[in-house]
């Protein structure tokens, strides 16, 4: 197959961030400056944000047989990048020091780090094929592992990023399994020539079960979300946040690929097994969530839930599926963003520990007014309440439901918000009582001027914008279905 | 263009407010004051000069009083939809008047965190004037939910400890889940019938008029019809769904049980007259029975738990338990009289339950305590508010000449005509209610006087008084001269009554 300029306008956005990445290593290899780069991963960021606008013009187009760019890719593309973006900036925030304090060990590889795993997400978003699946999904897992562990002298962290490393691997072990069990039946790896492909089989039945496992991991579903609370809790928050958004959008955008293009996946056991784990998750997430009093692990469970009711996507069969988990994903994401947000502005420059105990947070908003209404708006959208953009996602997750008649998960659906409104307004509860007189945590007081603040700030807009006009990412994500 | 502004009002309004605290602790109380005041002069308005005359009825394209229209979510056939007929003037007469005082009984009870309180205390009324007006389902869903999120920030952050352990947080919560999770249902069943529309006709539409025209299968329309029930049976309350009620009734701020009792258990009524009858008439007609039954278990059981209380919130609280139930007897009874009695009642209900709110208020923010068994004697201490308490005690009750009286009279005869022994066991409500309304005031102002409060206590003073002889008028209009209030509703609850009655007369023949 030969390469023309129209495939490389299409991989623009990979290519740009892979470029970056490089740029990045032997810029630090010159001259260590964190302010340096940080300035150049987010150019670079920010390019590859551009173009894929630009590889719009050149899609649908297969580059290799590995990857297609079509406007799903685009979309999730795009979503992946944002939330690199705002990682990156959380970052700069949590990392930066003046003289002494900050973060102590070397700032700058954090971010070849973020850029690599932005690569892997990336090439999810594009993966056509089970080979470019694994060496994405290795490449957006493997930096992780090193970002969690990120503040190695930190038992926490330590700890979290051999969790992680661990579970994440044999995920990925499950996964191999499966693939290759698909392979040894259609002798092939591409999505187009496994959906042609006879594969109903038990070998290939057992496969996708693998394959399934793997995916629970990576996705945190029940009963493979141990290591979520744990890996939330003791990775630095920006590495967290990257955790749970980008990562987690990357690759449910892939498993929808291959459940959308694979016929195998259309069995009606696989829908029952997928009602079974998305009912345990958010029943599980959302009750294990109310005994928490640390926000990181709160946030851990409750994306468990999260996770639960996206697997009705999964499960239904209506047509809308794509759609609903577009827009899902992409009010997901800009809400986990502004919590973790958050929780990383109380905790910059970096301390020995995060500021991540409920009750450092009790009186917020008689000491940082915004961050706290930027809280609450992340804690109602979380909740789905509506002026919100998580309303707006679950709106669309009950629609597929209704259009499916998943009654079951429905009523899971609802018994599960019914819990997680506990948590949530006891979250936002705290952060408006009367301000204890005995410990507090001094912010430093030009935070509206950090680029952080100013971030968090736009992604709140954009939560409430959403929630009241929602029209124009009905449209992307209408774009975003699977046939453009 | 007077309709969106009626909604955006106590936004902005809202948002000025909290703002204002940075000048004043003052300021936000007269933005506040007179945003309240404009909404009330606007609804007043509709109604003196609108055509009451145009309400929805069956067979025809829905005629309105005034609309207004504006695309919103094109892609899933969501506009900005806002419409009034009579009803809705009413309930936003209403609103608007209640509005008003519990801005003016807040002025002093208020004194932390006033800029906010405002903000959420008109974010709870735009809401509620969202409710009265969207006629887009999906519009409705949203101010439906919208409005909980003040409404337990008012109960969190404002409200008052109970005792044993209640406490105002674990109150807010209880509110919040309980009306959340039923909103989702009735989310799911919009949606059903948004479907089922879109699966018949191809056109995916969230309008009223649209729906109104879904032809559907018995079973489904009564799982739809269930849907929308469950979420209006919690905020009405209905029985079995009524435990959410007490708590955050008696831990609310004053503002925030004014605003509960008088405007927004009536959402719920208003739902189930606009939406829940109108589409489902088959199936409502169906349920009717039950619907009837759980009214009269309502108003037993909230009187007999009424009479009970030792906490005076509490007593008034579940006393809406009663008196709602009438009004729920009264929808599913499908004649005109006790549709326009349930109207009368519920803005009869709303004026006494907040007046009754008010004066629990006042008397906390003198004696500190709302135990029954802390006070007693006080009779004599006070000038004018235990005589004014006694006047909304027996307007609640429903003594000839309040208004309490025309509804719940009006609801009785209409029911009589239809379910004779409904009425006559829902009158049993009205000896009862005269037992817990007098056993509150015996209670509170009689007896033999405390130790601890011998002294004579302040007296009201103006605003105090004024805002309880406004209420008091009002009452006493409404029980002399109701007509106003039966023209207004006439036409809207004639369309009610034609929807329901045709499916009654068809039950009644498939028998």
């Amino acid at each position: 197959m030969n390469l023309t300029l129209q495939h490389g306008i299409a991989l623009l956005p990979l290519l740009v961030t892979s470029a970056t990445a490089v740029a990045v290593m032997l810029g630090i290899a010159w001259r260590r400056s964190h302010a340096q780069t940080f300035i150049l991963s987010v150019v670079g960021l920010n390019l590859a944000l551009v173009s894929v606008l630009v590889t719009l013009h050149v899609t649908p187009l297969e580059v290799t047989p590995l990857l297609r760019v079509d406007h799903f890719a685009g979309f999730f593309m795009a979503l992946v990048l944002i939330a690199s973006l705002a990682c990156a900036t959380l970052a700069h925030a949590y990392l930066e020091g003046k003289d002494d304090s900050g973060y102590p060990g070397n700032r700058e590889e954090f971010y070849l780090l973020l850029l690599l795993a932005t690569a892997g997400g990336l090439v999810l978003a594009c993966a056509q094929n089970l080979a470019a699946l694994f060496i994405g999904l290795e490449l957006l897992s493997v930096p992780l592992y090193g970002m969690i562990g990120y503040a190695f002298f930190s038992r926490h962290s330590l700890e979290a990023s051999f969790k992680y490393l661990v579970l994440s691997a044999a995920g990925s072990s499950f996964i191999l399994f499966g693939m290759a069990l698909w392979y040894s039946e259609v002798g092939s790896l591409s999505f187009a020539a496994l959906a042609d492909g006879a594969l109903a089989g038990p070998l290939s039945q057992a496969g996708l079960a693998m394959m399934l496992v793997g995916f629970g991991f990576k996705l945190s579903v029940v009963p493979f979300h141990l290591w979520t609370p744990d890996v939330y809790e003791g990775a630095p928050v920006p590495a967290a946040a990257l955790l749970a958004s980008a990562s987690k959008v990357a690759i449910f955008s892939v498993l929808l690929r291959l459940f959308q293009s694979v016929p195998v996946t259309d069995t009606d056991w696989l829908h029952g097994l997928i009602m079974v784990l998305g009912i345990a998750s958010m029943l599980a997430g959302n009750l294990l969530a109310l005994m928490q009093s640390n926000l990181k692990r709160l946030l851990g469970y409750s994306s468990v839930a999260h996770f639960g009711y996206l697997l009705m996507v999964l499960a239904g069969n209506g047509g809308g599926e794509t759609e609903a988990a577009a827009v899902y994903l992409a009010t997901y994401m800009l809400t986990t963003l502004g919590a973790f947000g958050v929780i990383t502005l109380m905790s910059s420059p970096y301390k020995d520990r995060d500021c991540d105990a409920l009750y450092e947070y009790r009186g917020l908003f008689w000491r940082r007014p915004y961050l706290t209404a930027v809280l609450t708006v992340m804690m109602l959208s979380l909740a789905g309440i509506p002026l919100t953009a998580g309303f707006i996602g679950k709106f669309y997750l009950i629609a597929v439901g209704v259009d499916s008649h998943l009654w079951w998960m429905l009523g899971a659906l609802i018994i599960g918000s019914a819990i997680g409104l506990f948590y949530y307004l006891r979250v936002m509860v705290i952060l408006y009582l009367v301000e204890p007189t005995l410990r507090r945590r001094e912010p430093p007081l030009n935070w509206g001027q950090q680029a952080g603040g100013i971030m968090l700030l736009l992604i709140a807009f954009l939560t409430v914008a959403l929630g009241i006009y929602p029209q124009p990412l009905l449209l992307l994500a209408q774009a975003a279905g699977l046939g453009g | 263009m007077i309709l969106p502004w009626l909604i955006l009002i106590p936004f902005i309004a809202g948002l000025l407010c909290w703002q204002a605290e940075r000048f004043s602790t003052a300021l936000p109380r007269w933005i506040a004051l007179w945003s309240m005041a404009l909404v009330l002069a606007l609804s007043v308005w509709l109604w003196v000069t609108g055509d009451a005359s145009l309400a929805p009825a069956p067979g025809a394209e829905p005629a309105w009083l005034a609309q207004f229209r504006l695309p919103w979510i094109d892609r899933l056939g969501i506009s900005l939809h806002l419409a009034v007929d009579g009803l809705s003037v009413l309930m936003l007469s209403l609103t608007g008047l209640l509005g008003l005082f519990s801005v003016l009984c807040s002025w002093k009870e208020i004194q932390h965190r006033v800029g906010f309180f405002h903000l959420n205390l008109l974010w709870v009324i735009g809401g509620v004037i969202g409710v009265f007006l969207a006629l887009d389902l999906f519009l409705f869903f949203f101010f439906w939910e919208m409005m909980l999120v003040p409404m337990f920030f008012l109960i969190a952050l404002w409200g008052h400890s109970g005792t044993d352990g209640k406490t105002r947080i674990n109150a807010a919560i209880k509110f919040f889940i309980f009306t959340q999770a039923s909103g989702l249902i009735m989310l799911v069943a919009i949606l059903g019938l948004v479907f089922v529309h879109y699966n018949t006709t191809g056109n995916l539409s969230f309008d009223y008029a649209t729906l109104l025209t879904t032809e559907l299968t018995p079973t489904t329309e009564m799982l739809l019809m269930l849907g929308f029930f469950v979420a209006f049976a919690v905020k009405f309350p209905v029985v079995p769904l009524h435990s959410w009620l007490p708590d955050a009734h008696a831990q609310a701020p004053t503002a925030g049980s004014v605003d509960l009792a008088g405007i927004l258990l009536k959402t719920a009524a208003y739902g189930i007259m606009r939406f829940a009858l109108p589409m489902f008439p088959n199936a409502s007609a169906e349920f009717a029975p039950i619907a009837m039954t759980l009214g009269l278990v309502g108003i037993i059981y909230g009187a007999v738990l009424s009479f009970a209380q030792t906490d005076i919130k509490r007593l008034v609280a579940y006393s809406s338990v009663s008196h709602m139930g009438f009004v729920l007897i009264a929808l599913y009874t499908g004649t005109q009289l006790a549709l326009q009695g349930a109207v009368v009642q519920m803005i009869a209900h709303g004026l006494s339950a907040a007046a009754l709110f008010i004066l629990c208020g006042q008397l906390y923010e003198r004696l500190h305590t709302r135990d029954m068994r802390e006070m007693g004697g006080l009779w004599g201490k006070m000038r004018y508010l235990p005589a004014l308490s006694l006047f909304f005690a027996v307007a609640s009750l429903g003594m000839p000449g309040t208004g309490n009286f025309v509804g719940e009279f009006l609801i009785l005869l209409g029911t009589f005509a239809v379910q004779p022994w409904v009425a006559v066991i829902a009158t049993t409500g009205l000896v009862l209610g005269s037992v817990y309304s007098l056993v509150m005031i015996q209670r509170a102002y009689f007896g033999a006087p405390r130790d601890a409060n011998a002294t004579t206590l302040r007296g009201m003073n103006a605003r105090e008084l004024g805002m309880m002889l406004c209420l008091a008028v009002l009452v006493l209009l409404l029980g002399f001269y109701p007509q106003p209030v039966l023209d207004a509703s006439a036409a809207s609850m004639s369309g009610v009554q034609q929807w329901l009655g045709h499916a009654f007369s068809q039950l009644a023949s498939a028998r």
